[in-house]
């Protein structure tokens, strides 16, 4: 994490992608945002990784970024996987621009599957890497049918979904990804995010994007933008918890990743946000298990 | 049959596919209550007439005009796709013939039932599953199957879990394909008592679609005979069957054994 990044490599148009490309994907993120929650079309690029390890989000990261820009880059909340650091000395080396690991001083964040722990303020932007874009997808395969269904807010069947989880498992048991609906209209997949993160995107002041390269879908909701997430009136949405606290930092209040220590049944939680962890840990915050 | 107030107006309805004759210039009326069967040999015309009808494909010429709830007879060619839609899964039903095509095979028997209600906007588990219950109860399939999937089921506990499916949001007018063509006979002889049961009990208005003229002989009050994507032959069913006028119908009765 501390290792320096790569200094800025001739040869490349700013930002990898040519003006027209970002052009192009600027176009179709002024739609998303005019529209929360649409899903719009755009020209996807060949991108130098492979699909499913977001070049969808790239591809936005890539139209946005400005030479001041401050990145930062997360994956499942952490700063220092493979998919974060080769993403962030990407845009170290094609665009110069400045990198970090704290939230608050990012202005753009692109993330997989994960939205910071430490809230959000107005003027960032959040990058969402998504798999599939569509929601209904693995409930009506023609695409015809669910645009129509999109266009006549017609989202039954998603209950239909949830119900047969609660038949199954006596509860709402989708726990990532769960499906929220933006701004009273659209039914959108909020990225495979856990469904802990859900309610951070409610009334957000920051601009969340989000890009599917695969599928050549961008979306977004807006600052402030509600966005509420489906359920039954008897069965309630409901986020997760956990019985012990971060075993680092102590914290009671994020999402946390189990960690196997041994074959013997031994474990810990720790925060799957490292960057606030580790900022906690700072300020003296100590976990059971902290060093 | 008491005449109440038209339900279906049905006016030289056409539909081609290409230069072929789907079906031709059809017409008649329906009324609340009423089970009009539509017979005639394979490749006749009745399932696209079928389907024609339902404004599941578009007519070529003609028209359907359905008396809307708290708007009267509508001309559906008119009707803007929200409003259609809306029709099809409230006040309209259809059973296809392969319960395959009108189920949700993968998820529970709950789940079908209850499709129709959260589309229309119920967000209570508990009443939507009990609800379910009840139209498993008035089909004839056991409670206990709530959560079993429709892969479990048998031929015909399919097919009368499509009915409950459909009747959940209490339909004024249903179509069916030939629900009784996958059935053996002793099945199809119970289905038709539960068929006969809930359109008088839910003064139901049926098309019924099948080449069986023993089946319309049980359900139909009225009968339409097809050939050739034209009506040949049209009539209360004990008329027509007892005193078949067109050559086609003579051959039609004459040739089932037990009609």
């Amino acid at each position: 994490m501390n290792a320096p990044e790569p200094a800025l490599q001739t040869g490349y148009n700013f930002a990898y992608l040519d003006e027209h490309t970002k052009r192009m994907i600027r176009r179709a993120l002024l739609k998303a945002v005019a529209i929360p929650g649409y899903q719009v079309p755009f020209g996807s690029r060949e991108m130098p990784l492979p699909y499913g390890w977001g070049t969808g989000g790239i591809q936005v990261t890539a139209a946005l970024i400005g030479p001041d820009d401050v990145l930062k880059v997360i994956d499942q909340g952490a700063d220092d996987t493979t998919n974060a650091v080769n993403i962030r000395s990407f845009f170290a080396r094609v665009a110069g621009v400045a990198t970090t690991t704290s939230t608050t001083d990012a202005t753009l964040i692109q993330t997989r599957h994960r939205i910071p722990e430490t809230p959000l303020a107005e003027g960032q932007i959040l990058v969402f890497q998504v798999p599939i874009p569509e929601p209904l997808r693995w409930l009506e395969p023609r695409e015809t049918e669910t645009r129509t269904m999109h266009a006549l807010r017609e989202y039954g069947l998603m209950h239909v979904k949830l119900y047969e989880d609660i038949v199954r498992h006596g509860r709402i048991a989708t726990t990532y990804d769960y499906p929220v609906i933006v701004n009273d209209h659209y039914l959108m997949r909020p990225s495979p995010i856990p469904k802990f993160d859900n309610p951070k995107l409610h009334r957000n002041p920051a601009l969340m994007l989000f890009g599917a390269g695969r599928e050549k879908r961008v979306y977004a909701v807006p600052p402030y933008t509600d966005v509420r997430s489906l359920d039954f009136d008897d069965h309630p949405f409901s986020v997760e918890r956990w019985e012990e606290p971060c075993a680092l930092c102590g914290s009671t209040e994020t999402y946390l990743d189990e960690i196997i220590l041994d074959d013997q049944g031994q474990r810990m939680f720790v925060c799957s946000d490292s960057e606030y962890c580790a900022t906690r840990q700072e300020a003296g915050h100590k976990g059971e298990m902290a060093a | 049959m008491k005449p109440g107030k038209l339900l279906l107006q049905v006016r030289d309805l056409s539909k081609y596919y290409g230069n072929r004759v789907g079906c031709e210039r059809v017409s008649f009326d329906l009324f609340p209550g009423e089970v009009l069967c539509i017979a005639g040999e394979s490749g006749s015309g009745k399932s696209t007439l079928l389907q024609t009808l339902a404004f599941e494909l578009r007519p070529n010429s003609g028209s359907v005009c359905y008396d809307l709830r708290g708007e009267g007879l509508t001309d559906l060619a008119r009707l803007p796709d929200a409003s259609l839609r809306e029709l099809w899964r409230t006040d309209w039903g259809f059973v296809r013939q392969n319960p395959r095509d009108g189920l949700r095979m993968r998820v529970s028997a709950g789940a079908n039932i209850g499709e129709r209600l959260m589309a229309i906007g119920e967000r209570h588990y508990g009443d939507i599953r009990l609800q379910a219950q009840d139209w498993l109860r008035t089909v004839e399939i056991d409670e206990a199957r709530l959560d079993e999937a429709p892969t479990s089921f048998s031929g015909g506990m399919q097919q009368r879990l499509q009915i409950a499916r459909n009747l959940v949001t209490r339909p004024r007018l249903v179509f069916m394909d030939e629900p009784t063509a996958g059935l053996d006979v002793s099945v199809q002889a119970r289905f038709l008592d539960l068929l006969r049961r809930l359109t008088s009990e839910l003064n139901l208005a049926v098309i019924l679609v099948t080449h069986d003229l023993a089946v319309a002989r049980l359900l139909a009050h009225r009968l339409i005979v097809m050939r050739q994507g034209r009506v040949v032959e049209t009539g209360l069913t004990d008329q027509v069957l007892d005193d078949p006028h067109h050559p086609y119908t003579q051959l039609l009765v004459s040739s089932v054994l037990t009609a």
